[in-house]
């Protein structure tokens, strides 16, 4: 059960990234999270924001929701999108061991939001994706 | 973001402020550009006062050394730290540059 979920809405546009950046402060803050899972969240958020950005609304303007609330001491963000439905968390991982040359960016995104969360998972639901994100004070 | 350069003989020492995020990272690029397109070619990317990093922000750092790698350049990063050096880290970003603790350092770098 997640106590006291709020919610708000963005357009779906990279230039919003700013709007987005305060949001999380506000959250981080609020939940008093330290400056290191602060900077993972912003990390993680803005892989998320900027993929539905990107890749969900292909032909048309679009949204993209956060919902925040405590469940079980924890920070939960509910990023959700009503794009095609996408799930960023099954991209392969990238190889971090390669060279200048042979280095991509592929995967990179989902990657951060994997590693900078303590938990995150993925659903469809009611034609919308949903990426629960999910933020300890202490990992 | 902020960028300022300057020259130390023949190396151009950038120094970013602020953010390196999916809206910053395209000036950084543009910045890059406009400096090889001048000639420059050896580069100390100074990030002591980068506050923060994305994917799109490596990516950008990348597709820079990329294109100075292609005209035979060379490009090192110093001053990595906080938060940020642990999204080198675990991307494997920290590994595949020069990395050195300070600007000097990377400038002795250069002249050896």
């Amino acid at each position: 059960m997640i106590a006291s979920m709020s919610k708000i809405t963005f357009a779906a546009q990279v230039e919003k990234l700013a709007d987005i950046e305060q949001f999380v402060d506000a959250c981080a803050e609020r939940f008093l999270l330290d400056a290191k899972k602060t900077f993972g969240l912003h990390v993680a958020v803005e892989e998320v924001f900027v993929n539905i950005c990107n890749y969900a609304y292909p032909d048309e303007e679009g949204e993209v929701s956060m919902s925040t609330g405590i469940e079980d001491d924890a920070l939960v963000l509910e990023i959700s999108d009503h794009g095609i439905p996408f799930n960023i968390l099954v991209l392969p991982e990238p190889d971090t061991s390669l060279n200048i040359e042979d280095r991509t960016i592929g995967g990179l995104g989902g990657y951060f939001i994997r590693r900078l969360t303590d938990n995150v998972t993925y659903r469809r639901e009611d034609g919308k994706n949903i990426l629960k994100l999910v933020m300890r004070r202490i990992s | 973001m902020n960028i300022e350069t300057f020259k130390e003989s023949a190396t151009t020492v950038v120094k970013v402020t602020g953010r390196l995020d999916a809206v910053t990272s395209s000036e950084y690029e543009q910045k890059f550009n406009a400096l090889i397109s001048d000639g420059e070619t050896i580069f100390v990317v100074d990030l002591e006062k980068l506050d923060y990093i994305s994917s799109a922000g490596l990516r950008a750092l990348l597709a820079t050394a990329k294109r100075i790698k292609g005209k035979s350049g060379q490009l090192f990063l110093a001053n990595i730290a906080g938060p940020v050096k642990e999204v080198f880290n675990i991307s494997g970003f920290g590994s595949i540059f020069p990395v050195y603790e300070s600007v000097d350092c990377a400038l002795n770098a250069v002249a050896g």
